[in-house]
């Protein structure tokens, strides 16, 4: 719609529209307990596909308990947990097709697991040792791995959003038929990046799916003090996107509303915008303490809509779970998960060499020179810098 | 006086600074009811209300537009931004408006009383995002002045200058000192000179020159060279722009010998400009190369961070060529 659009209605009174005026309904296929709504309409999933989502639940919800308890006794020294935030992640992801691009914002490691990603690369990056393939320059639950589409996360909130927007547009543009997904929180969507790669991604026609967990917090700040309007769906329709809004902690309706949205994206060339309403049901990080800025009566109010256990309800009822494997598959990542440690934190850090490695292509002299005068100084001093002097 | 830490001496400042000066607004991301991430604008809130001290949305590019804002209009704004990392989506508000406000209107709007302070520098495991030193993206804006405190003292006198001051300020505040750096601070209202650098220790052989976290370094260093007979006169710069030259030069003058510390990369990092015009200064009574010991021409890394490091060792370690040249 041009703004020379003659079909446009018109008044003769001022009347202005307001945040209600939207009418923006969110999308539920399951009940609490687990049967699905009576008019529902179920996505496409088979047995197969539930029990991988479920079993990265499984994993995911292991792996943010084990490591809480690791950063805990120091073991390492930042973690994040996407605990209460699974089905936004994994039902989304699992509608996309394995070449489909990720770029994540920091708590969506369920679905690097759902690619793949192994226990012992989880742990070779938060342990920064050798063999993390970001050759342990970031903190902790920076992950990131080209083979399995999944962009390397960095910190700076929002950056991946107009880059996601990027993404797509060189798919559309080599004629790959796959799309970008882009995952930020409700907070980060109020960065200058956010509206400047929306606005882009529908006036380009990139084919994106933009994923917005809106999970109440961003770090302190509660919605009401992040946002006015009607959530962040009412922006997308304002930037002229395809719009849906849909019960972050139920599977089936993320998963629903990924498939088309994708399809969507495709066939049209053209960004979808979704907004799971969930709910941090952890800390912010492990540098942040929850109860300065919420009541514990409210964290226990959405424990309630655990989107796990209401995933797992719903494959006890299809008859595709059985309690007593459940338990045994919680078990089994434990092992797991704490066998990875071990072995993970014994492994020694890069080599002082690849401290100047991939700041271009080929260290320049200058940082060759910065280099060398370094190993010389460790050398010279070596039990000062116990993780690299062993192994110059 | 009291015992602070340096979050304690900021808090402190800008509860003064409020309360003196009912225009004062505090704000940024997380800093209203929490306190901010790190607890420095704690209890500012249920002092001063919501209208005073609150948090904003997600956007240091908004953040600072509206500091710029408020600031033009005769409010004063003390905005936050949650680390010196995530000072770059506000790069622009920064370096082209509050920088540039008094400049191309002829003085008919200027954004005086507001200054960004912002937790920089590492030493914390933070890798890349969580470590930087960008001090001299801004040092090369004409229009800021550039402020940088070495402990909890100099945190509450420099901070209620800078609010004071007619200038935007852009306050960088060394995190890893925020809780380990402990000492005397006034109760009561005092500031501290901007654009001057205080000869923190007179010596005779070397002056050493650092800022804010670099600060407990080079000292550490200078004790080393005593215990090897070096005296070293330490300078702490305190305000980066405008730098206070004519003590540097004064001190380079009677030393012969200068080294500058900083945890920025070498390359275009302030310890350049600060060499160059001292050896135009100071070129007859230079015994050897000014040094500079600084980070490395790489983003800060996490598991080589103590590498990265211009640590004290390497300080020492210079401190022993320049005097040998
Ligand atoms: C540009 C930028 N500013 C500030 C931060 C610090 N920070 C990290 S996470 C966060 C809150 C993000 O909230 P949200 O986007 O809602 O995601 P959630 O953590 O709730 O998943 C903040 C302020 C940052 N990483 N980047």
């Amino acid at each position: 719609m041009s703004n020379a659009s003659t079909n446009q209605e018109t008044v003769h009174k001022v009347s202005f529209l307001d945040r209600e005026s939207l009418h923006i309904p969110i999308l539920k296929i399951l009940q609490a307990d687990g049967t699905p709504y009576e008019q529902a309409v179920l996505p496409q999933i088979d047995e197969a596909l539930a029990q991988r989502i479920y079993d990265a639940c499984v994993f995911t919800r292991v792996l943010d308990e084990r490591m809480l308890g690791a950063q805990r006794q120091g073991r390492i020294s930042f973690y994040m947990t996407c605990t209460g935030e699974e089905a936004a992640i994994l039902g989304s992801v699992a509608a996309l097709d394995e070449k489909d691009v990720i770029l994540a914002q920091y708590r969506e490691h369920a679905a690097l697991r759902y690619r793949g990603f192994t226990t012992e690369q989880f742990m070779n990056q938060m342990f920064s040792n050798e063999k993390d393939l970001g050759k342990g320059r970031q903190m902790p639950i920076h992950y990131g791995t080209a083979a399995l589409h999944y962009q390397t996360i960095s910190s700076p909130l929002g950056t991946q959003i107009p880059q996601a927007t990027g993404v797509g547009y060189s798919l559309k543009m080599k004629g790959e038929r796959n799309v970008a997904i882009c995952y930020f929180g409700e907070g980060a969507a109020s960065e200058g990046d956010f509206h400047a790669g929306m606005n882009m991604a529908a006036v380009l026609k990139s084919p994106v799916i933009f994923f917005c967990r809106n999970n109440g917090y961003a770090i302190s700040t509660p919605t009401e003090e992040q946002f006015a309007g009607n959530g962040i769906a009412s922006r997308g329709v304002g930037y002229g996107m395809h719009t849906i809004r849909v019960d972050g902690n139920d599977m089936l309706a993320v998963l629903a509303a990924t498939q088309q949205a994708r399809a969507y994206a495709l066939e049209h060339n053209a960004p979808v915008l979704i907004e799971a309403m969930t709910y941090r049901l952890g800390a912010h990080s492990t540098s942040d303490d929850p109860s300065g800025y919420r009541s514990k009566e409210e964290e226990a109010k959405w424990r309630e809509h655990d989107p796990v256990k209401r995933f797992k309800l719903w494959m006890i009822n299809k008859g595709w779970l059985a309690e007593a494997n459940d338990e045994a598959l919680y078990e089994r990542y434990r092992e797991e998960v704490l066998a990875a440690v071990k072995v993970a934190e014994k492994i020694p850090a890069p080599r002082i060499d690849e401290i100047i490695e991939d700041v271009y292509d080929e260290p320049t002299p200058l940082l060759k020179k910065q280099l060398e005068s370094l190993k010389a100084h460790v050398k010279k001093y070596p039990q000062a810098y116990p993780k690299t002097a062993g192994r110059l | 006086m009291a015992e602070m830490n340096m979050l304690q001496a900021i808090n402190s400042a800008l509860r003064i600074a409020m309360e003196k000066d009912p225009t004062m607004l505090v704000f940024g991301e997380d800093v209203g009811h929490f306190g901010g991430v790190f607890r420095a604008t704690s209890g500012l809130q249920d002092t001063f209300g919501r209208g005073r001290c609150f948090n904003t949305p997600l956007t240091e590019q908004g953040i600072a537009g509206f500091a710029n804002g408020l600031a033009s209009n005769g409010t004063t704004a003390v905005a936050e931004i949650q680390f010196a990392d995530y000072i770059f989506p506000a790069f622009d508000q920064i370096v082209n408006e509050s920088a540039k406000f008094r400049y191309r209107s002829g003085n008919e709007f200027n954004v005086g009383g507001l200054v960004y302070r912002t937790p920089y520098g590492g030493g914390i495991a933070g890798g890349h995002y969580h470590s930087q030193s960008p001090e001299a993206y801004f040092t090369q804006t004409p229009g800021l002045k550039v402020v940088v405190p070495r402990n909890a003292h100099q945190a509450k006198g420099l901070l209620l200058a800078s609010i004071r001051d007619k200038n935007p300020v852009v306050f960088f505040e060394p995190k890893r000192l925020y809780r380990a750096s402990v000492g005397e601070v006034p109760e009561g209202d005092y500031e501290l000179p901007l654009g001057k650098a205080e000869v923190v220790k007179e010596g005779k052989d070397i002056t050493l020159l650092a800022w804010g976290a670099q600060m407990e370094i080079v000292e550490k260093a200078a004790e080393m060279a005593e215990k090897e007979g070096i005296s070293c006169e330490i300078i702490d710069l305190r305000t980066l722009s405008p730098w206070d030259v004519d003590t540097v030069a004064e001190s380079v003058k009677k030393t012969g010998r200068l080294l500058i510390n900083h945890e920025a990369p070498l390359t275009g990092g302030f310890a350049g400009e600060i060499a160059a015009t001292i050896q135009e200064e100071c070129f007859l009574y230079l015994e050897s190369p000014i040094a500079r010991v600084c980070g490395l021409d790489t983003p800060y890394p996490l598991i080589h961070e103590k590498e990265y490091m211009p640590d004290a060792l390497k300080t020492f370690e210079a401190i022993k060529a320049s005097v040998n040249f």
